[in-house]
């Protein structure tokens, strides 16, 4: 049947193809960083700063590659199998929910300084130039006709600190969890929109005019403002807010797998170098390192920080209570017409 | 049953010589371009306006804009991924078309037209759910995950999920062209051939595919198109890796959702020449072969019940 | 069709049923069967509760309240101004008109993703057309009256291109005779024309109607995806996957399809009625 030997011929050169393209993928050394929404532009210098620091020191050629997505999202999309040799995201939660589907060690973050995260942020609001609903503080932003715009705590790490932010300050004010509670609750009466990651949410903010005020990372009110102008929007700093520290981990499934631990690990800990630093201060992370930090005191107000640990005991704990599935939030969140 | 046994043969020339008859019509003059002025003003508002938009917003800054746009490696390797995987769908979706075209109309068989409507599904399911599928197929957490990870085998988040993705959302266009073609064509040529001692590949070789190429063609371009072109279940599928898992479509939307627009219109105005060489490559078969087919559209439904 | 004794001789005839039968079955199978029924297999994983509670939420009712509402009003406006379309490329001679033929197409070889930021960046409050509409109070971008205006753009060729042939074969004599009997050209157009073209325009209204229904590329871009406002059936499967809350999405996709299911038969069904009305 000659019909079936040219479709039979057929397959097996597109299979060769594959093989041949896959063969020729694993000569060259490649990483794969997955990262959440807002480290786009840092990670994109910072990749390329590696590569010449790594070529300089091995010889050796490394391509690495970015996804980015909501936090929550990104971890889950490892934990179904996209392959990342490390992820830096936005709360060690969505890491110790990859440590759980025992593709991370469990020790992860005691392995790199400062809890495993090179960089910390907190959360800010970004409203339109000249403040016009006048928001100052977490108290404003329940306001009848204030509309706030923050991404889907279910899939996103910034909306996680958002909502752990506002609901820290209600606590410290009321020191009572049902307060706190029915703060939380008024404060999502009020946003129209949830994206699934914080990108998505400044879009909506920045570019279609939804909504008064935009709970953000910081860096992510630094960019839009200095790329998108000083003339549309400002920073509105609150009396509290969250100390909020992206970590980073390898993934050992994969690195042992790929044989990319070296290099991998190597990546990481470039990110507390001075070079990796400044990057950082320059995308509008906080640094670690203190000659940088001063280098870049002018940028990063201060800001009265509290910790996770300190008022919700931890992620776990946090997680559970308020983002599993029927947690506060599921209870506290009916998206209204 | 009379999806498949409907007249397929309306010339061009006939439609001319009818054309010709029909002259102006009996309405005011002044009635007559208010219609057009009607019907020109809906189209350019939803058809001609978003095809210039397209390149305009493209070339806003300049030339050279563009083509940093267009040539930057990020972009170069969703052109090539893109190519890549319309290179492994269209022979695939071809060889599909082809055998399931033979089966179905020169040998009768018990549920013919079960298998009709099976062709059809894909057209008739959104996007989403035709990515979705194969998430729930192959992701870790499925029931073939652990299976895929300990030998290796990456599909979902990878080349081959976005291959398979596009597979079934294409594997209609070739099928539902040929079908109606070849049973108009009838067996006879066929028969006349097998009984000169021809054998079954030589019967199909220089008597069917030239009864059938430009079917065939016609085909092969509306899947080609919808191939490069498919965003939602490729989306669900691609893991979002950039340089490596992302075709055109997609990177369209992370430069889009990365504020940079300029970059975006510039990829996308390259996907508009594609419909636009899609629609011209199109309208010159349907000349060639004085035969009108059925406009399979891109997406989303059977069209090919449609007279024409 | 031709006689049954015919067909059934073939088959001893021409080579090739066990192979190209055999090639399809089993493609059929790897590429779409076994891939669709992972749908219902997981949609089977949840009780009946948790089926009926994923299906019926608030949330998801309010998707497909948009996503049939706006599928509809864009059908029925491509209903309408179809006809005109039609009528005027098949019945009028007027510069341009090959050129519009031509392009006609367009919206089923345009990239959706493409389609969605174009006409995002032509309707929003900034853009070519948006801001003359914002002047006058009406959002178009972001709001549910943008789904319209992308299914609109998506469904613009099926009611013309379903038309445009049953109007070429209409017989003129019909006109004339209803011209003589005195009718002027509205009530010849009402009560001759417009009967004989009912049946093409129905078909071709459902086929708008069902590609609207599963559009996704294009509407996210415009449609700000508000959750009860503006968020469409398969954009809520979408953010059920990056939930992670495959069964929900899987339970909301099953309803789904069986509606686009539905529609296909409908479109068949309507398919055999014109052909017999037509013969």
């Amino acid at each position: 049947m000659k019909f079936k030997k040219t479709v039979l011929t057929a397959l097996a050169v597109i299979l060769a193809l594959g093989l041949a393209h896959s063969a020729l993928a694993q000569k060259e050394i490649t990483l794969l960083n997955v990262s959440y929404d807002p480290t786009r532009e840092f990670y994109q210098e910072f990749n390329a700063t590696f590569v010449k620091y790594w070529a300089e020191k091995t010889g050796q050629t490394v391509t690495i590659r970015q996804s980015h997505g909501g936090s929550g999202k990104q971890a889950r999309a490892v934990i179904d199998g996209l392959e990342a040799d490390v992820v830096s995201l936005a709360l060690a939660y969505d890491v110790d929910a990859i440590a759980r589907g025992e593709l991370i060690s469990e020790k992860w973050q005691s392995r790199l300084p400062d809890n495993s995260s090179p960089y910390f942020s907190t959360i800010v609001f970004l409203v339109r130039k000249g403040n016009p609903k006048n928001i100052k503080d977490w108290d404003d932003l329940i306001k009848p006709g204030v509309s706030v715009i923050t991404p889907n705590p279910k899939t996103s790490g910034g909306a996680r600190w958002n909502y752990l932010a506002a609901w820290g300050f209600a606590l410290k004010r009321w020191g009572d969890e049902a307060k706190a509670k029915d703060f939380v609750a008024a404060l999502f009466k009020n946003v129209p929109i949830l994206d699934t990651g914080a990108r998505g949410s400044t879009t909506t903010f920045v570019e279609r005019g939804i909504g008064d005020v935009l709970l953000a990372w910081e860096n992510e009110a630094l960019l839009a403002i200095n790329t998108l102008g000083k003339d549309k929007f400002e920073i509105v700093i609150p009396s509290l807010s969250i100390l909020a520290e992206p970590p980073v981990s390898v993934v050992d499934a994969v690195v042992d797998r790929r044989g990319t631990r070296e290099v991998a690990d190597a990546y990481l800990r470039y990110l507390y170098t001075e070079e990796g630093q400044i990057l950082a201060g320059k995308h509008y992370h906080r640094p670690r390192l203190e000659s940088v930090a001063a280098k870049y005191e002018g940028q990063f107000p201060k800001v009265n920080l509290f910790t996770i640990d300190q008022l919700l005991g931890g992620w776990p704990e946090a997680q559970k209570k308020h983002f599993g599935d029927g947690g506060i939030f599921d209870q506290l969140y009916q998206p209204n017409k | 049953m009379g999806k498949l046994s409907m007249p397929m043969n309306t010339t061009i020339a006939a439609r001319a010589t009818l054309n010709a008859g029909i002259g102006g019509g009996q309405e005011s003059k002044l009635f007559r371009w208010a219609l057009i002025a009607i019907a020109t003003a809906f189209l350019g508002l939803f058809l001609f306006a978003p095809i210039i938009a397209v390149f305009a917003k493209a070339l806003e800054k300049g030339l050279s804009v563009y083509f940093s746009a267009i040539t930057e490696p990020d972009a170069q390797a969703a052109i090539r991924l893109t190519i890549l995987t319309a290179a492994i769908t269209v022979p695939l979706n071809l060889c599909f078309g082809v055998a399931a075209a033979w089966a179905i109309t020169k040998f009768d068989f018990f549920g013919k037209n079960l298998l009709i409507t099976l062709i059809d599904i894909p057209f008739s399911v959104s996007p989403v759910i035709s990515g979705m599928i194969f998430v729930l197929l192959f992701g870790a957490q499925s029931l073939l995950g652990p299976f895929l990870t300990a030998h290796n085998i990456k599909i979902i988040f990878a080349v081959p999920g976005i291959v398979l993705a596009t597979i079934f959302v294409t594997s209609p266009f070739i099928a539902r062209e040929l079908i109606p073609v070849m049973q108009a064509q009838g067996s006879e040529e066929e028969q006349a051939a097998i009984s000169l001692g021809a054998s079954g590949w030589q019967i199909f070789w220089r008597v069917t595919l030239p009864n059938i190429k430009w079917g065939l063609l016609y085909g092969v371009i509306l899947c080609n198109a919808r191939a490069m072109g498919e965003f939602g279940a490729v989306s669900v599928v691609s893991g979002h890796i950039r340089g490596l898992t992302n075709t055109m479509p997609l990177h369209v939307e992370i430069l889009y959702n990365e504020f940079q627009f300029v970059a975006a219109f510039s990829v996308a105005s390259l996907l508009t020449i594609l419909a636009l060489v899609t629609l011209a490559a199109k309208n010159f078969v349907q000349k060639k072969s004085r035969q009108r087919f059925i406009t399979s559209p891109v997406e989303g439904i059977d069209y090919s019940g449609v007279q024409l | 069709m031709k006689p049954k004794s015919i067909l059934l001789k073939q088959r001893g005839v021409l080579p090739g049923f066990g192979l190209t039968m055999g090639f399809t079955i089993f493609y059929l199978s790897m590429v779409i069967l076994i891939p669709i029924s992972m749908i219902f297999i997981k949609t089977a994983s949840m009780s009946w509760d948790q089926f009926v509670g994923a299906v019926t939420s608030p949330r998801a009712m309010a998707a497909y309240y948009l996503s049939f509402t706006a599928s509809f009003i864009a059908a029925m406006i491509n209903g309408i101004f179809g006809i005109i379309v039609a009528w005027v490329l098949e019945r009028y001679n007027f510069p341009g008109k090959r050129i519009i033929d031509g392009l006609l197409d367009l919206p089923f070889a345009l990239p959706t993703a493409v389609a969605g930021i174009t006409l995002t960046a032509i309707y929003s409050s900034n853009g070519w057309f948006g801001q003359y509409l914002e002047a006058i109070g009406i959002k178009a971008a972001y709001s549910p009256l943008g789904v319209v205006i992308v299914l609109t753009f998506v469904g613009l060729p099926f009611v013309v291109r379903t038309l445009q042939p049953v109007l070429h074969d209409f017989d003129k004599e019909m006109e004339d005779a209803a011209a003589s009997l005195g009718a002027n050209r509205w009530q010849t157009f009402t009560k001759v024309i417009l009967p004989e073209l009912l049946p093409a325009l129905l078909t071709g209204f459902v086929l708008a109607f069902a590609r609207g229904l599963g559009e996704y590329g294009s509407v996210i871009f415009i449609a700000g995806n508000m959750p009860m406002r503006t968020e469409i059936t398969p954009l809520l499967i979408m953010i059920k996957l990056e939930q992670f809350d495959y069964a929900g999405a899987s339970a909301i996709a099953a309803v789904f399809l069986l509606a686009s299911f539905t529609l296909l038969l409908l479109i068949n069904l309507l398919q055999r009625r014109k052909n017999l009305v037509r013969a």
